[in-house]
């Protein structure tokens, strides 16, 4: 079944702010593999500028990730979870995220579209700071596999 | 540490690489500090009922991977202000300790201005391109 059009332009705010904390980069870091320091030690963040520790450039998708599952979930999608595929991801980033950012999301639907037989979903995460500045814009295309091919995507 | 300097690069530079073997428990550990608990990254039933080979790697964790062979050689995270990938194929983790192993490398092919280029990723496994027009946008100091 094809994704119901009238989603497309429509916004999605994600209730109440995500407060962004030193443990929540430390975990992330060390689920990436990453020990640079700059994601742990303050001090290492202070001699690069920065006023607490920073998060790595693919945090983002934490905050990305939780907005889109309110579209995902709502029932008048009616989309199969696990039939989605991660297609394409594109951060850009106004400036890093870093430790005590409470940061506000809001998803909108860019578009979507039919292609070899599967449906494609754009969207757009735009977060922002707690003084509305932009701090980073998060794209995704979400592919919804409808065959029971072999993924080769 | 010190963020790289516009005047230490220069385009056709190779960053150096990166070998990463990625395991089940890998995806477990990043499915938790994500927050993306799709059962196609660690249960074999659900990832073979939608019509997967197998148990496959979070897309972002290979990203993570690309952005982590630029920050470092960057010397600043803070530095990566634009990322961008296509996923082409996925990461297939076997049920073993061998998991996965992928293979990241990165090429400075462009400067936008004075102090920003674009570094291009190339990440394999198993023989295979992974990730597609995939790119890092560094703002050198």
């Amino acid at each position: 079944m094809a994704l119901d059009p009238s989603f497309v332009g429509r916004w999605f705010p994600v209730a109440g702010t995500y407060q962004v904390a030193h443990e929540k980069i430390r975990e992330f870091a060390d689920a990436i593999g990453d020990d640079d320091e700059i994601y742990r030690d303050p001090g290492v963040a202070r001699a690069l500028g920065y006023s607490d520790v920073i998060a790595p450039p693919t945090f983002a998708i934490i905050l990305a990730f939780r907005a889109q599952q309110a579209l995902l979930c709502d029932p008048d999608l009616s989309l199969d979870y696990r039939r989605i595929v991660h297609g394409n991801q594109s951060f850009m980033h106004h400036r890093p995220i870093r430790a005590g950012d409470e940061l506000v999301a809001m998803l909108h639907v860019d578009g979507v579209r039919t292609m070899g037989g599967n449906d494609m979903l754009t969207v757009r995460c735009e977060i922002t700071d707690g003084a509305g500045d932009p701090v980073t814009t998060a794209r995704s295309v979400l592919v919804v596999r409808h065959s029971d091919e072999e993924c080769d995507r | 540490m010190t963020r790289r300097r516009r005047g230490e690069v220069s385009e056709g530079d190779d960053l150096p690489s990166l070998q990463v073997r990625v395991t089940r428990a890998d995806l477990v550990r990043y499915a938790g500090a994500s927050g993306d608990f799709n059962p196609i990254h660690w249960n074999e039933r659900a990832a073979r009922e939608v019509g997967l080979p197998d148990v496959i790697a979070h897309g972002m964790l290979t990203m993570a991977l690309a952005s982590r062979l630029v920050t470092t050689w960057a010397g600043d995270p803070g530095a990566v202000v634009g990322h961008s990938v296509r996923f082409t194929r996925p990461v297939v983790v076997a049920d073993n300790a061998d998991g996965a192993l992928v293979e990241i490398s990165g090429k400075v092919v462009r400067r936008v201005d004075e102090g920003t280029v674009v570094v291009a990723i190339t990440a394999r496994c198993g023989g295979q391109s992974v990730l597609g027009q995939a790119t890092v946008t560094v703002a050198l100091a």
